[in-house]
């Protein structure tokens, strides 16, 4: 009965161990990809203020304006002007298309009349 | 607990029967008994210090293991943090008021040399030449062969491009540092507010970026602060409107043969600067020097809309006959006689190619800017209360906005306030002061009479001031102000759906040297407010010696000149703003509707 508790305290312990080792290293790598995240995270922060930097640029009023004249004849972009604000009552009611009769059904009301007894 | 008794009958009556003293057992069990109580307490005392000691022990083990653990062992970097946010460096990007940016940093690189280590100086010279054509080749190959040099600096930023060229070079003794640079995205556009930046101190592997002028320098310690953790600094100013004020000013400033040309457009309630500009101007990316001979207002860094104090002409005279008002002295229809000959301390009052407008109300002395009128009224006001108004309107200091460059736009006043004095600077003369000043003062009027402190940074809350007009005073003004531009001086001023309310001033430059007037200088100006009924923004247009030339001789009134360029300017920018034009409604159709 000794013999058998001194076993399976002495296998706990292995396992235990083997346990333990194998929690630390998982911590360690785990702790590698933060850093590796923490890493990529400041390489995107770094790239991401240059892209703003960039879009800034490439948006800065004085080339918007410069485009805008170059494809005048495709885009036809004015500055805003006040005479460009309407009214709702300004705008048209959409006109609807009449309503197509493709399909013609003939009609007779002759049966009909007859049967109402309403002869014209 | 069980006693044993001090006298036991079992051994007194044996005693007794003796003969002995049955005192002494008495005293004898006593003895035993202190014996026995002295040896429980000092096992008692023993036990416990031991588990102090033990404890103190176990103590100073853990503290000095610790010590010895934290001294011993190599600092590292606490791998294993919750937060994720890393401290963020770089300086703070700017941005206007919608978060478009208006400065911002761009990683760059330096080239430095070390010239122990390079294989052939002469080449390297030479190659670095060709890249750098502003670099001198001889004063390189001295720097690179002297041999007592062991660093120097090539170039401070250098693009991409270059540094692949450097790099191209192959010699091992010019090396790169990274360096962050200050970008100005949008060029010349919102230049003297944001002012500049350079580099402070300066090592290998980095250099920190300090503001130099405007906006950079005055928030320099919050915009470096790294506990802001990057958060952008958000200002009042919206890009477009302030990117089509610059347009449209430019323009108008080269139309009227200007020097030079200033604009602020103020919101009322909470008085932030939407925008701000001042012509000429220049690219903060590439600061020019400061000037070391000429005129400081002649150099583009020169910031007329704060900087620049002038004698702002006729758009005082509102405040002369609002404060008339406010004080109970006359209303709108009050007549004045407003004819000469009109003589204050020996010198006469003369009107603009002398006029003669007869008894005329108040309303209309606004409306034809009669200089004899509002002198009337400013001396009927009295020296004290007039300079107590100007006062509390900001008139005697300068502006405390963000800017270090405020402090420079220290009004100019009369040395002794005579009633000459009070009379002329009732129609603005006598008094310089930035046109940033006559916003913050026409904003009060505009807002129903509170005083609004202008501001650079975007706020989220109306914080007025001191009241300084009633409310009704304050109507009644801007109805002045918009007959003004319905009928009066600045008729040009008129923008379909946008009533405009405003007054004009010319006034003639004085000499630099002292000495009077020139006669064929002026600084014009239009202050304006918009939409005249329930304003929400002030505008303030000044041209700096403009001449309109298409009529038969020069026009040099800011009718001619300032007005339609801040007509054009409200025209381009409200729709920006969002305002919606409103038309008078004509008489509508009659309209029945028929149902069938």
């Amino acid at each position: 009965m000794r013999t058998l508790l001194y076993v399976t305290s002495f296998l706990g312990m292995i396992g235990l161990a083997f346990w333990a080792y194998r929690e630390n290293y998982d911590t360690q790598a785990a702790l590698d990809h933060v850093e590796d995240l923490h890493r990529d995270i400041a390489d995107a922060r770094a790239r991401l203020s240059i892209l703003k930097a960039e879009w800034a640029y490439l948006n800065r009023p004085d080339r918007l304006r410069e485009l805008a004249e170059i494809n005048f004849s495709r885009l036809e972009l004015l500055s805003m002007r006040p005479e460009q604000f309407g009214q709702v009552d300004q705008v048209a009611f959409p006109v609807l298309d009449p309503l197509v009769v493709s399909d013609a059904i003939d009609v007779s009301s002759a049966g009909a009349a007859a049967s109402d007894g309403l002869v014209p | 607990m069980n006693r044993i008794p001090l006298r036991p009958l079992a051994r007194i009556l044996p005693a007794r029967d003796r003969g002995q003293n049955p005192d002494a057992i008495e005293r004898e069990n006593l003895r035993i008994r202190h014996e026995q109580m002295r040896d429980k307490a000092r096992l008692r005392a023993e036990s416990r210090l031991l588990v102090m000691g033990v404890l103190f022990l176990c103590a100073f083990v853990t503290i000095g293991g610790r010590m010895g653990l934290l001294a011993a062992s190599e600092p590292t970097e606490p791998r294993a943090r919750a937060t994720g946010a890393s401290i963020i460096a770089s300086r703070a990007d700017i941005t206007d008021r919608r978060g478009r940016v208006l400065a911002t940093n761009m990683e760059t690189h330096s080239l430095y040399a070390h010239p122990q280590q390079m294989i052939e100086p002469l080449r390297a010279a030479k190659e670095l030449k060709a890249i750098f054509p502003d670099l001198d080749e001889e004063r390189m190959v001295k720097d690179f062969t002297d041999g007592k040099r062991k660093f120097l600096w090539v170039k401070k930023k250098i693009s991409p491009e270059q540094m692949q060229a450097v790099h191209d070079i192959g010699d091992p003794g010019l090396l790169f540092g990274p360096r962050e640079m200050r970008l100005y995205p949008n060029g010349a556009i919102a230049s003297h507010i944001l002012g500049g930046s350079s580099f402070g101190r300066e090592g290998v592997d980095s250099a920190e970026v300090i503001g130099t002028a405007g906006i950079e320098k005055f928030f320099d310690e919050e915009l470096r602060d790294p506990a802001r953790e990057g958060a952008p600094l958000e200002l009042s100013i919206d890009l477009s409107v302030q990117a089509a004020t610059e347009r449209v000013l430019d323009a108008g400033m080269k139309l009227m043969n200007a020097r030079g040309a200033a604009s602020v457009l103020m919101d009322v309630h909470t008085g932030e600067i939407i925008a701000m500009a001042s012509l000429p101007d220049f690219d903060p990316n590439d600061r020019p020097r400061p000037p070391t001979e000429g005129m400081p207002s002649d150099s583009p860094l020169f910031n007329r809309a704060v900087q620049g104090v002038y004698e702002l002409g006729s758009t005082f005279k509102i405040f002369a006959a609002a404060q008339a008002m406010e004080l109970g002295l006359v209303r709108p229809d009050t007549i004045i006689d407003t004819r000469p000959p009109f003589k204050v301390g020996g010198h006469r009052i003369g009107e603009f190619e002398g006029h003669n407008y007869g008894e005329i109300t108040v309303s209309e002395i606004i409306q034809k800017s009669s200089n004899r009128g509002t002198g009337k009224l400013a001396l009927a006001i009295g020296i004290d209360r007039q300079k107590d108004f100007l006062d509390r309107m900001g008139f005697f200091k300068p502006v405390p906005v963000e800017m270090v460059e405020a402090p420079g736009g220290q009004p100019l006043l009369p040395s002794r306030w005579t009633d000459l004095s009070t009379v002329t600077i009732s129609y603005g003369h006598g008094l310089s002061s930035s046109p940033l000043h006559l916003a913050a003062g026409y904003a009060a009027i505009a807002n129903g009479g509170h005083i609004v402190h202008p501001t650079l940074i975007k706020s989220k809350a109306v914080t007025y001031g001191e009241r300084v007009l009633s409310e009704e005073v304050a109507a009644n003004a801007r109805q002045m102000l918009r007959e003004v531009v319905s009928e009066g001086t600045a008729s040009f001023g008129d923008v379909p759906g946008y009533k405009i309310g405003g007054k004009t001033g010319t006034a003639d430059k004085p000499k630099e040297r002292g000495g009077g007037y020139y006669k064929d200088k002026t600084i014009t100006t239009f202050a304006s407010m918009f939409p005249a009924d329930n304003p929400r923004y002030v505008q303030i247009v000044t041209l700096d010696e403009p001449v309109e030339t298409s009529g038969s001789r020069p026009r040099r009134t800011a009718g001619w000149t300032a007005v339609p360029v801040a007509a054009e300017i409200i025209g381009r920018i409200a729709p920006l703003l969002g305002l919606r034009p409103e038309y008078d409604v004509k008489e509508l159709a009659q309209i029945t509707l028929v149902s069938d």
